[in-house]
């Protein structure tokens, strides 16, 4: 993988009750490898805890893993969580056990993109590259 | 040469046995009549054969903790289920015990689990989610309805709250008219592997321990033929370890957990024929029927070099097997039938005692039951077509297989010896050491996915545009709503100081050195909640955040 040149900070979170969290920490440590700093928040953060980590780290995305089947409540509360702490404009990224039909009402909840089972790493770490290359150039 | 004493020896037990237990046929026999050997074993019988393979139902129990394992009875096929309400659960139980389920097992939801209500802030979202939630006594008593608790044997799927859980099926089985003598189950109770790879802990290791302990010495005295854990390597395998990883760090959370058993002044004989295990059924067939023997073996080991087991039950490993949900695909999903077939067969020749198969679409979501069904009917085709039951341990004495027993014995007990060398469990976990490992293990074999050195069927390799979606099990999001206001409603029909009562007394409890059971016991039978008893116990032992 190409080592990028500026490094991002992103953060991935478990909101809910969900301790699976095999996936959430090899996309944390893939992205690592990749280049990009990454905090993670462990498992068992209710969204408002996610979006306050998010904020004071000054991260550039978020990623969410949730394998529970709680996805079409915790997905958008923390969107309205980073809304409500004034950072709306932190794009978030999910991933987890999603049926297909669910993944357009996240993303008209404000999900910036939903990567299921499957999904080679070099693509989500892709989207994570692009999603902070479009966050800062909005900044800017 | 004659046959060696010990194999006469042998023999004339199990004909002692055969002549009180029989086994499920009177002859077995292949297409064309031959005998089928119950038994096979080599020419020559020496020291090394009876140290280290020796013969099923004695120590050390490589061939298998029975002396004619299938050929007596099958494993019990007990598929892991619940959802949605206790009703929703309920029907789903009696249409597999209709379908020839032989045990139940108990999926809870996230909230129950953790020891939140329905109508807590954290269990938004979550409620009957991945499993059933169960509120209160009253929960339990829909879940199990037309359901005899003497009839069945029932897993439940429960650690942190597993005394509470425990209570409140002993409580049904009372309203039912069933002697609490004579329930048959498991709860899994084991909260290390929960730190570490499975995430429902509630409070710290210490208070946990003691919840533990003290159901083993409750149950020990009211619930004989419970099993009292059910100590858990399928978690830790499922988030990433190797199988060697997997034995190692189940074994040694037994350890700690006979240990503070002995700490707490219980007899090691009297409560460790109740210790069960669980173990994860991958896809490399042969490393997975190989564990499972070496696991049986080196518990043997421990039990008898390390505590000093005096009864053959307390050297017996017994297990439950689970196939292995990390290697379902989301891809392809017909796919994940084969593989659950090949995983379920290395849990039969690795001799399990009971068995859930998974569903092929559970890449995607809850299963279908239709899902379910194919699952359980895998199982029915290894036990009654593919003839493996018919005789025992068909695969020891392989070069192979024997040579892989031995080194996966070997190298769980090095990573045993390193975890008693940082101070045990307990410290291996604040440390962080256990979790490192199985990171590192996952990491390692997500990356070998991904660069195509490893080949998944349909992921990497074999793949195809899926133009038709399967139908997916999905839980209505009015549950949610539901259980809540039924929990209202049980909150204003019950007695509320017998609650107050009761929560007081739990109270005093916790804080002093008492068993926790019978107060929890009493507490549930007034309909306290799982989310108040909890509290309760939150108040006085603190938390545990990860």
């Amino acid at each position: 993988m190409p080592e990028q040149k500026k490094t991002y900070r992103v953060l991935i979170g478990k909101p809910g009750l969900d301790g699976h969290d095999r996936g959430a920490k090899f996309i944390a440590r893939a992205l690592r490898d990749a280049g990009f700093e990454v905090v993670y928040t462990g498992i068992r953060r209710t969204p408002e805890e996610i979006a306050a980590a998010a904020v004071q780290e000054d991260v550039s995305a978020v990623g969410l893993s949730l394998l529970s089947g709680a996805h079409m409540s915790l997905f958008p509360a923390v969107v309205r969580a980073l809304r409500n702490a004034g950072a709306g404009d932190i794009p978030v990224l999910g991933g987890g056990i999603i049926p297909d039909e669910d993944i357009g009402p996240l993303k008209d909840s404000g999900i910036n993109a939903v990567y299921t089972p499957g999904t080679p790493v070099d693509k989500i770490i892709a989207a994570f590259r692009s999603a902070c290359e479009s966050q800062e150039a909005g900044r800017t | 040469m004659g046959k060696h004493p010990e194999y006469i020896d042998w023999e004339k037990e199990l004909a002692k046995n055969l002549s009180r237990c029989p086994e499920r046929k009177e002859k077995f026999t292949n297409h064309g009549g031959e005998d089928i050997p119950r038994l096979a074993v080599p020419d020559q019988i020496d020291e090394r054969y009876l140290e280290n393979i020796g013969f099923p139902g004695r120590y050390p129990y490589t061939r298998g903790v029975q002396p004619t394992m299938y050929r007596g009875r099958f494993w019990t096929m007990r598929q892991y289920a619940g959802f949605s309400t206790a009703s929703e659960s309920n029907k789903r139980y009696r249409y597999l015990l209709e379908h020839g389920t032989t045990g139940l097992s108990v999926a809870f939801d996230l909230p129950t689990q953790i020891g939140y209500d329905s109508d807590h802030p954290m269990a938004a979202g979550e409620v009957g989610k991945v499993g059933v939630a169960i509120d209160s006594l009253a929960d339990m008593e829909l879940l199990f309805d037309r359901i005899p608790l003497d009839k069945v044997s029932t897993s439940m799927t429960i650690n942190a709250p597993a005394a509470i859980l425990l209570a409140m099926y002993a409580a049904v089985a009372e309203k039912q008219g069933v002697e609490i003598s004579r329930i048959r189950g498991t709860i899994q109770n084991d909260i290390l592997k929960e730190y570490v790879a499975r995430g429902t802990y509630i409070f710290p290791p210490k208070p946990s321990l003691r919840l533990i302990t003290d159901t083993f010495k409750w149950c020990t005295e009211h619930t004989p033929e419970f099993n009292t854990i059910s100590i858990s390597g399928y978690h830790i395998r499922e988030a990433g370890s190797t199988a060697v990883q997997e034995v190692a760090f189940t074994l040694a959370n037994g350890i700690t957990y006979v240990q503070a058993a002995l700490d707490a002044g219980l007899e090691l004989d009297n409560f460790a024929p109740r210790l069960s295990f669980f173990f994860n059924a991958s896809s490399d067939l042969l490393e997975e029927i190989s564990k499972f023997r070496a696991a049986r073996r080196l518990w043997a080991r421990i039990m008898k070099d390390r505590f000093h087991a005096k009864k053959p039950a307390s050297l017996m490993l017994r297990f439950h097997t689970q196939t292995a949900g990390y290697t379902l695909t989301a891809q392809q999903i017909d796919n994940n039938i084969v593989r659950v077939a090949i995983q379920a067969l290395s849990a039969v020749l690795g001799g399990t005692q009971s068995l859930h198969t998974n569903s092929r679409d559970e890449a995607l979501s809850l299963p279908t039951e239709d899902s379910v069904r194919t699952a359980l009917r895998t199982q029915q085709v290894i036990a009654h077509e593919s003839g493996v039951a018919n005789t025992v341990d068909p695969l020891a004495g392989s070069y192979f297989i024997e040579e892989l027993t031995d080194r996966i014995e070997v190298q769980a007990s090095e990573l045993i010896a390193k975890i008693d060398k940082a101070g045990g469990v307990v410290a291996a976990i604040e440390d962080g050491f256990i979790q490192r490992q199985i990171e590192n293990s996952a990491y390692e074999y997500q990356q070998e996915i991904e660069k195509g050195e490893r080949i998944i069927v349909g992921v990497n390799e074999f793949k195809i545009d899926e133009q038709t979606k399967p139908p997916l099990l999905r839980v209505n999001p009015e549950v949610e709503n539901g259980q809540v206001l039924s929990l209202k409603t049980v909150r204003e029909e019950r007695d509320n100081n017998n609650v107050e009562e009761a929560l007081a007394n739990l109270s005093a409890c916790a804080r002093s050195s008492s068993n926790l059971m019978p107060e929890i016991l009493a507490a549930v039978k007034t309909y306290a909640t799982l989310g108040e008893i909890c509290h309760v116990l939150r108040e006085e032992f603190g938390e545990y955040r990860g």
